[in-house]
C-alpha cells in the first residue's frame, strides 16, 4: 500500500491550546518600543483602507518579539494573534487563518534553534535522510522543544536551495551542500554559542554556482545557443 | 447583453451574469459545490466545471467565469463529463463513506451528484483523511471529517451575518473549517449554514438522529417567532413536528431563518395544554370540554367581555373572537399586550412601508428603539447589505452589537426631536433615506416625532425613475401585530383602557405577556396552547392549537398577507381556536355567522378583502399629514432574551440551552456518549 505522503509534521501542526496561565503569560502583550515603531512603519506600507495586509509582517514581527522574550525563534501564543488582530482592527479568525496557513509561523513553542531540514527530492537524493538522523540522534523532538531548550526539528518541503542540497535552515539562516559531519559541526557551534558560518559549507563555493566544472548547458558559456533542434 | 451558445442553443444573457447563470438559463443543470447565489464566488470546489470557446483548452469553472459575447458553452461533452468525474472523485478521496449514520443522508448535495456525476466506483485504496470534531454551539452539530471545504459557512458568516467567527485553517490537505476558539456561534442566523452546508459536516444537533427526510411530511408554513413573517417549512412525522426549514422568499426572508424560528420546534411537543381546565379553589382542575364550557357559560358575561390576542395567533383566529365579541356587543379589542397605545388611526403610520425588501436600496436609514438582531433578525442582514452597498445607519437607543458599521445617537428618545446636524443633513442629502421606529421607540412618543420628521424630510417620494419610495417604516415585534390591527385590535388607551372596562370576561388569545393583576376582577379565559404565563393566571384553560396545528393567516410588518398550512394536529383533546371560540359562542347564544373554518374564511375575505392574496401587501394608503409631536424618555428595549420571547421558545429545551450558554455564559453542556 502506498504511502499517503503527508508529513507527519503537517498533520500535527495545531494550535497552542487556550488556558488561563497562557492568557497570564501572553494576556498582556504589547509591542515593545522599538516593535512598536517598526509596526507603525509597516501598517504604513500599505494604502489607506488595506492596512489587513498588514497582518503578515506584523505576525512575524510579534513571533521574533516572543523569540526575543523567550529565547527562543519565536512562536504565535492565541492572545498575541489577538493583539495582532486588535492592533490590525480586523477579525482574530482572519489572521488564525494566515498564521495557521504559513508554515513559518511557529504555533506551538520550539527551540532557541529551529531546525527546519529539507527533505524533498532534490535534497533527499543528495542525502538529507542522514541530516534527519543527526537530528534523531541529538534527540531534537518535533513539535516540541529538546530538554536543553535549544532543539526543535522539523522536516520540511523544498525551500529552494535544490543546486547546493542538501540544506537545513536554522533559524532565519541557511546551511548548505551539508553533510553528516559539516551538519554536526554547525550544530555543536550553535550549541557553544557561535555563529557559524552560513550558506554554502562547501570550500572554494560561494553561492550556487556550478560545483565543479560546467556539465550542462556547455554551449551557452559564451554565447546565446538556441537548443531546440537538438531535442 | 452578450449572446452565448449553450450546447448548440443560442440565447442571451443579462450583462454580468457568470457562465455557469447562462447555462441555468438555457435550462442546464450544472453541478456545484462552493457556488450560492446569496455568497461570493469562490470558485474552489470545480464541481461546474465546463468547456468554453474561445479560451484554454481545458474545462473552466463556470461560477466564476463571466459570459461573454460570442461564447460556445458545452455542457455535455465527453471533456466535461471526465472533467466532473475526475472532481468528484478527488472530492471522495477524504469523504467518509458514512452516508448510514449521517444526518444529511437523502438530502445531501454530495450524495446526489455523485450519484448523478460521479464514476460510480472508487479506485481509492488508501487511507482517508480525519479530522477532530469542532465545538460550534449547542446547534450546530460538527463532523468536519465529511467537510469537502466548500467554504459557504465562511462566507456566510462573513458575508450575511458581518459576525467573522468562522475561517478555513491550515492549508492543503490539512485544512479545516473551524472557530478559532471553538466557541459557541453567536448570532442570530448562525443556524442557516446547515442548509448551506452541501454535505453533513454541519449538521442539525437538536434533530440529530431524529428522523429521515423521506418520512418527513412537509407543510409550507409562516415563521411566528417574529414580525417578518418567514416562510417555513415545517418537516412532520406522525403527529410530531420535527423540524422547521426555512423557505425562499426573496420579498420576506431570502431564504434564511432566525435560530429561534427553526429550534423553537421542540418547544411545540413541550409544556402543552392537552385538556380543559377550570380553577377551583385557586387550584387548576383538569376537566372535560363540557365542563369547561359550561364554566365559560356560568360567565355569563353579556356585554362586559373583551379580547387580548396574544403574538403568535392567526387572522382567523383573532376574526373569530372579534365576531363573538360583537356578537354579545363589545368590541374591547387589544393586542399589544404589554401596554403599547400608539395611534392606530391611519395604519399607514404603522406599517413597515419600504417593504423588507426596499429597505436593502436605503442610502441613510434611522432607527429609533429598536434592537434589531433581536427583533426581526432576518431584517438585520438584509440592513447589512445596505450599508455594504454604502447607507449610513444611525441608531437612536441603548447600544447593541450592529453587524455593521452604525452610530449610536444616544438612548433617550428625546434625541428625534433634534437631530444632531450631521445626522440631519445625512438624511436630507439621501435619495431614499428611511426611518424606522421599533416598539421600544412606539412607547416613547416617536411615532408622531417621527412622522413630524417623514414630513419635513420627505421620506415618501417620487423618485427619479418614477417609482415611489416610502422610508417611513414601524418594525413591530409579533407575528399578530399587523392582522390583529387590521381587524382592529386596538383600543385608544392600549390595554390599559381593557383594564379599565373592568370587563366580566377576558377572553386570552393566547395572550402570555399580559400583566393580569391587572384583571383580577376578571374572569380569565385563556385559549391558548402552552402552559405559559396566560394559564397561570387563567381561571378556564380551553386547549388551542399552536401555528403549526391549524391553517392561518398571517400579516407581517410590511402588510404582507400570508397563509400557512396545518401540518399536524394538536395534541390531547385540543382544538383549533376557530372551533373553540365557536363553542364558546354557541354556549353564550351568540349567533357568530360561521359553523366552519371555509365559512369563517369567507367572511373574513368579504369582510377584509385585503387579506384575500397569498403574500400580497395591503394597501394602507398615504400616511396620516400635519402629524406632531415629540419622543422622550429612556428607550428601553423590550425583548431581555432572543431565544425566550415567546411561549413555544420558551417551552424549548434547545432555546433554554442557547440563552443560557450563548448569552448568560455558562459552560457547554456535556454531550452523551453516542
Amino acid at each position: 500500500m502506498l504511502s499517503r505522503g503527508v508529513h507527519p509534521l503537517m498533520a500535527d501542526r495545531h494550535i497552542y491550546p487556550d488556558s488561563p496561565e497562557l492568557r497570564a503569560r501572553w494576556g498582556n502583550f504589547v509591542w515593545t518600543e522599538a516593535n512598536a515603531a517598526k509596526a507603525k512603519e509597516i501598517v504604513a506600507r500599505y494604502p489607506e483602507g488595506r492596512q489587513r495586509s498588514a497582518s503578515m509582517p506584523l505576525l512575524d514581527l510579534a513571533q521574533r518579539q516572543v523569540g526575543a522574550e523567550t529565547n527562543t525563534q519565536g512562536w504565535l501564543p492565541i492572545p498575541v494573534m489577538e493583539y495582532v488582530a486588535n492592533y490590525l482592527d480586523m477579525p482574530i479568525i482572519r489572521v488564525v487563518e494566515v498564521a495557521t496557513f504559513y508554515t513559518m509561523y511557529n504555533l506551538v513553542p520550539v527551540g532557541k534553534f529551529h531546525v527546519q531540514v529539507c527533505g524533498t527530492t532534490p535534497c533527499m537524493l543528495r542525502g538529507s535522510d542522514d541530516l534527519i538522523s543527526v537530528c534523531k540522534a541529538k534527540k531534537m523532538p518535533t513539535g516540541s522543544v529538546s530538554e536543553d531548550g535549544l532543539w526543535t526539528f522539523t522536516e520540511v518541503e523544498c525551500m529552494g536551495n535544490c543546486s547546493s542540497a542538501p540544506m537545513v535552515q536554522i533559524n532565519d539562516d541557511n546551511y548548505e551542500d551539508l553533510t553528516v559531519e559539516r551538519f554536526e559541526g554547525i550544530l555543536d557551534a550553535l550549541a557553544r554559542g557561535e555563529s557559524p558560518k552560513t550558506g554554502t559549507q562547501e570550500p572554494g563555493r560561494h553561492t550556487v554556482e556550478p560545483a565543479g566544472a560546467l556539465s550542462n548547458l556547455t554551449a551557452m558559456v559564451n554565447e546565446n545557443h538556441d537548443y531546440r533542434g537538438e531535442w | 447583453m452578450p449572446k452565448v451558445k449553450v450546447d448548440g442553443v443560442e440565447l442571451e444573457v443579462p450583462a454580468g451574469a457568470t457562465v455557469l447563470q447562462a447555462c441555468e438559463m438555457a435550462g442546464k443543470e450544472i453541478p456545484r459545490f462552493c457556488y450560492h447565489e446569496r455568497l461570493s464566488i469562490a470558485g474552489n470546489c470545480r464541481m461546474c466545471l465546463v468547456e468554453v470557446k474561445p479560451g484554454p483548452p481545458k474545462p473552466q469553472a463556470s461560477c466564476a467565469l463571466p459570459a461573454a459575447e460570442g461564447q460556445e458553452i458545452r455542457t455535455d461533452s465527453e471533456m466535461v463529463k471526465k472533467a466532473r468525474e475526475g472532481v468528484m472523485e478527488f472530492l471522495l478521496i477524504n469523504h467518509p463513506l458514512d452516508c448510514p449514520i449521517c444526518d444529511q443522508g437523502g438530502e445531501c448535495d454530495l450524495q446526489d451528484q455523485s450519484v448523478a456525476y460521479g464514476r460510480g466506483s472508487s479506485r481509492y485504496h488508501e487511507h482517508k483523511r480525519a479530522v477532530t470534531e469542532k465545538y460550534m454551539g449547542p446547534l450546530i452539530k460538527t463532523v468536519m471529517t465529511r467537510c469537502i471545504q466548500c467554504t459557504r459557512c465562511v462566507r456566510f458568516s462573513e458575508e450575511i451575518t458581518g459576525v467573522d467567527e468562522i475561517g478555513a485553517l491550515y492549508r492543503g490537505e490539512n485544512m479545516q473549517i473551524s472557530t478559532y476558539l471553538e466557541k459557541a456561534s453567536t448570532h442570530e442566523l448562525s443556524a442557516n449554514v446547515i442548509d448551506l452546508c452541501p454535505v453533513g459536516a454541519l449538521t442539525s444537533r437538536p434533530y440529530a438522529f431524529e428522523a429521515r427526510p423521506w418520512e418527513l411530511k412537509k407543510t409550507i408554513s409562516i415563521d411566528v417567532s417574529d414580525a417578518v413573517g418567514s416562510n417555513i417549512r415545517v418537516d412532520a412525522r406522525g403527529r410530531e413536528a420535527m423540524r422547521i426549514l426555512p423557505r425562499v422568499n426573496d420579498d420576506v426572508n431570502e431564504e434564511w431563518l432566525s435560530d429561534k424560528g427553526r429550534y423553537m420546534v421542540d418547544g411545540l411537543s413541550k409544556r402543552r395544554l392537552d385538556r380543559p381546565f377550570i380553577r377551583l379553589d385557586g387550584k387548576l382542575k383538569a376537566v372535560s370540554w363540557d365542563e369547561a364550557l359550561a364554566a365559560v357559560a356560568k360567565i355569563a358575561p353579556g356585554n362586559s367581555i373583551a379580547a387580548v390576542a396574544g403574538d403568535l395567533v392567526d387572522v382567523e383566529t383573532m376574526y373569530a373572537a372579534k365576531k363573538l365579541l360583537s356578537g354579545l356587543g363589545s368590541s374591547v379589542l387589544e393586542g399589544r399586550q404589554t401596554g403599547l397605545a400608539y395611534n392606530t388611526a391611519n395604519l399607514a403610520a404603522v406599517n413597515f412601508n419600504s417593504g423588507l425588501a426596499g429597505i436593502e436600496s436605503a442610502d441613510a436609514i434611522l432607527i429609533v428603539g429598536s434592537h434589531v438582531r433581536w427583533e426581526a433578525a432576518v431584517l438585520n442582514a438584509r440592513l447589512r447589505k445596505a450599508v455594504k452597498h454604502g447607507a449610513k445607519v444611525f441608531i437612536i437607543g441603548p447600544e447593541w452589537a450592529t453587524t455593521y458599521p452604525a452610530e449610536f445617537l444616544g438612548s433617550d428618545a428625546s434625541v428625534l426631536n433634534a437631530l444632531p446636524a450631521h445626522v440631519w443633513s445625512a438624511l436630507q442629502g439621501a435619495k431614499r433615506p428611511a426611518l424606522i421606529i421599533g416598539g421600544a421607540g412606539l412607547a416613547k412618543g416617536a411615532l408622531e416625532a417621527g412622522l413630524a420628521i417623514s414630513e419635513q424630510l420627505g421620506l415618501v417620494r417620487t423618485l427619479e425613475d418614477g417609482s415611489v419610495w416610502n422610508g417611513f417604516n414601524v418594525l413591530h415585534m409579533a407575528a399578530s401585530r399587523m392582522g390583529g390591527l387590521v381587524l382592529g385590535y386596538a383600543q385608544k388607551g392600549g390595554i390599559n383602557d381593557v383594564a379599565a372596562a373592568k370587563p366580566k370576561l377576558l377572553l386570552s388569545l393566547g395572550a402570555d405577556e399580559v400583566d393580569y393583576a391587572k384583571f383580577a376582577d376578571s374572569m380569565i379565559v385563556y385559549v391558548g396552547h402552552h402552559g405559559d404565563k396566560g394559564a397561570h393566571a387563567a381561571d378556564v384553560i380551553l386547549p388551542a392549537s399552536a401555528f403549526t396545528e391549524k391553517a392561518g393567516i398571517y400579516v407581517n410588518t410590511e402588510g404582507r398577507v400570508q397563509f400557512a398550512e396545518k401540518a399536524v394536529f394538536a395534541p390531547g383533546d385540543a382544538r383549533e381556536d376557530w372551533a373553540i371560540l365557536r363553542a364558546i359562542a354557541q354556549v353564550l347564544n351568540v349567533n357568530v355567522g360561521f359553523d366552519s373554518f371555509d365559512e369563517l374564511r369567507s367572511a373574513l375575505f368579504a369582510e377584509y378583502p385585503a387579506l384575500l392574496v397569498d403574500g400580497g401587501l395591503i394597501d394602507f394608503g398615504p400616511l396620516p399629514t400635519g402629524v406632531s409631536g415629540s419622543a422622550a424618555g429612556e428607550i428601553a428595549y423590550p425583548i431581555k432574551d432572543f431565544y425566550l420571547t415567546n411561549p413555544i421558545a420558551r417551552a424549548s429545551e434547545t432555546l433554554a440551552r442557547c440563552s443560557a450558554e450563548l448569552l448568560h455564559g455558562s459552560q457547554p453542556q456535556a454531550e452523551a456518549a453516542e
